[in-house]
């Protein structure tokens, strides 16, 4: 039995890097510093329940296991003879595998695309627009004394994200406000009590306190780390803040640019935006510039409604204007574990950090013509090479329809829907678990993935496959005398 | 009634997630809806059972459950997965991004009719020929 310490989180975007996981022989008995999704991982990962193990070919409508050598060959056809392929995925493996996808994206003149298109697709084309204050979470840590989380649920998506880098982390600078949360759950529990008690007894209810304040709680007056949330409903990590605005759905966007009107000093001659009171507003606003060190969090739930792009365009401006009064930063909630790292990666090989279309010989980008969604829904793509992702489930039903009529390529270490309907499955190995590699967290700094055990003999990492799907289509283009 | 849909990620559907997509948790888990508690009384809905939700872009059944996130009258939340995007609006807005939240439906209790696994849904919506 052996421990191996410092370990990065194969899963969400915060990379934690301080597991501590335990192995025994081939297989992971215990983890330590995990939260429940990564320990989910850690624990089932190896479950030969949903495990793909051998490579498939669908023949005559069923699944055949065949060798490898045939299954590559043939996802070589497939991919040299589409006249528009794409490829996508790319967030739950290494960089490593990704600049080989890239290549092979070139090599066969497809689109290669990843997650981000559907989850943080908009922030990045707002940040080329508009630019970006930003810094690395550590500086958030260490001296960030107002923290605002919008439109994201950290508690349900980034479970270790307070307690890693904000309001429960303890900096240099400023401490952790888990003893005050602690303590004002309690008095929140107790009036809950109490409230039931005279309802049983006196048959008169206690009120509870409000879910969205009408003025600051008495938190804003002290020098403390504080947290605000705003969200269209009272989410988990809503009930740890010390503030909680409930915006009307699709309204985000009136209420950034009410607080940017704020922030400057203007007045608003409304009683009421996104459902919120503007006096409260005008106290949040000189929060927002009382504070020394703030920082935006912002999650999909602004980029996936109404306005997307020009949310996080008045999200950034704010925090823009923000910087004439105080100092303040902003960074997107990156969901998967290297959806950062697909970008970087993208953009440093083509220059483009997502939807790069190469069927001219070039790298092409314009999201809404090159984003796989788009093509998809438009039926011109005539195959698909799908890495350790799940289209099948997440893209909507067109995209999905328009997908599986295709020749399908999946390299996935687990079965999902995606495999279920491809037509040739590659069984890879769990990058973070079973190969080591770089990721990179969603302040983009870099961290290695480590390997904890030996990957099954009939698996192999992302990266071989597709060297080897690469060097088969080179062999294949030669022998038909194209290059 | 006429809701807004909002579809996003638990807690319980990333650690369901992990013990694979084809399993009972991530069915039990992720083919539900959270409706307002008061919505639920004029819905008429117990819970655990069949409500369909329907939208410009589909239909689908899944299961209702109070909403422990509540109040949120007219708002109705799904857990990322099939379910849901069988239903959501493709439309990108020249972003390469579809809105997955804030969708305009309709919810109505359905309690005699099915909720379809996984397996059954592929199989309807893809079925190969
Ligand atoms: S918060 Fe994210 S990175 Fe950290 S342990 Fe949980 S799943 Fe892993």
């Amino acid at each position: 039995m052996s421990i191996v310490k410092n370990v990065a989180c194969p899963v969400c975007g915060t990379l934690c890097d301080d597991l501590e996981i335990t192995v025994d022989g081939n297989r992971v008995i215990g983890t330590k510093n995990t939260c429940a999704v990564s320990e989910a991982k850690l624990l089932n990962f190896s479950d030969p329940g949903h495990r793909n193990l051998k490579p498939l070919i669908r023949r005559d409508g069923e699944m055949v296991e065949v060798s490898w050598d045939e299954a590559i060959k043939r996802s070589a056809q497939i991919l040299a003879e589409a006249h528009y392929p794409i490829l996508y995925g790319w967030s739950c493996t290494n960089c490593e595998a990704i600049r080989m996808g890239i290549a092979l994206a070139e090599e066969i003149g497809g689109v290669i695309d990843n997650t981000s298109t559907v989850c943080h697709g908009p922030s990045i084309l707002s940040i080329q627009d508009v630019g970006i204050p930003t810094c690395t979470l550590g500086q958030i840590r260490h001296r960030a004394d107002l923290i605002v989380y919008w439109a994201s649920d950290p508690y349900s998506a980034h479970p270790r994200h307070v307690e890693r880098y904000t309001a429960f982390s303890d900096g240099r600078f400023q401490h952790s406000e888990w003893e005050s949360y602690v303590a004002r759950l309690r008095g929140v529990l107790g009036k809950k009590r109490l409230s039931r008690a005279s309802e049983l007894t006196l048959m008169k209810d206690i009120p509870l306190p409000a879910v969205t304040g009408e003025k600051l709680p008495p938190s804003f007056r002290t020098g403390k780390r504080k947290l605000i949330v705003v969200d269209v409903r009272k989410t988990r990590s809503a009930e740890h803040a010390d503030l909680f605005l409930q915006v009307e759905p699709n309204k985000d966007f009136e209420l950034l640019q009410a607080l940017r009107l704020l922030v400057k000093d203007e007045e608003l001659e409304v009683n009421e935006i996104a459902g919120l009171p503007v006096h409260l507003l005008e106290e949040v606003a000189d929060a927002l510039i009382g504070c020394s060190f703030g920082a935006f969090f912002f999650g999909v739930g602004l980029t996936m409604s109404s306005g997307k792009t020009r949310n996080i365009d008045a999200a950034i401006a704010l925090t823009q204007d923000l910087n004439y009064r105080t100092k303040f930063v902003i960074m997107p909630m990156r969901g998967h574990f290297n959806v950062a790292g697909a970008n970087v990666v993208s953009t440093w090989q083509t220059g483009y950090p997502f939807a790069v279309d190469f069927s001219e010989g070039y790298p092409r980008y314009n999201p809404g013509e090159t984003s796989v969604v788009d093509i998809l829904s438009r039926g011109e793509s005539d195959a698909g090479l799908i890495v350790a992702s799940d289209p099948v489930s997440n893209f909507p039903r067109e995209a999905a329809r328009n997908l599986i009529k295709q020749p399908l390529i999946a390299i996935d270490p687990v079965a999902s829907p995606t495999t279920v309907m491809a037509d040739v499955v590659l069984p890879s190995t769990f990058v973070g678990i079973e190969t080591e590699g770089t990721a990179y967290r969603m302040d983009r700094v870099p961290l290695p993935m480590k390997k904890l055990v030996e990957p099954p003999e009939t698996c192999l990492s992302d990266e071989e496959i597709l060297r080897r799907i690469l060097k088969e289509v080179r062999h294949l283009k030669e022998v038909r005398g194209e290059t | 009634m006429k809701v807004t849909l909002l579809t996003g990620r638990t807690i319980d559907q990333g650690t369901a997630k992990e013990h694979g997509k084809l399993s009972t948790a991530y069915f039990e888990n992720v083919a539900v809806c959270e409706i307002d508690p008061d919505d639920m009384k004029t819905l008429q809905v117990k819970e655990n059972s069949t409500v369909r939700v329907t939208t410009e872009h589909g239909k689908v059944n899944v299961r209702g459950r109070t909403s422990k996130r509540g109040p949120h009258p007219g708002i109705i939340y799904m857990p990322y997965g099939i379910w849901t995007n069988i239903i959501v609006d493709p439309q990108t807005h020249g972003t390469g991004m579809p809105s997955f939240k804030g969708i305009k439906a309709q919810i109505e209790s359905a309690p005699t009719e099915n909720v379809l696994t996984l397996q059954e849904l592929l199989e309807n919506l893809f079925g190969r020929d």
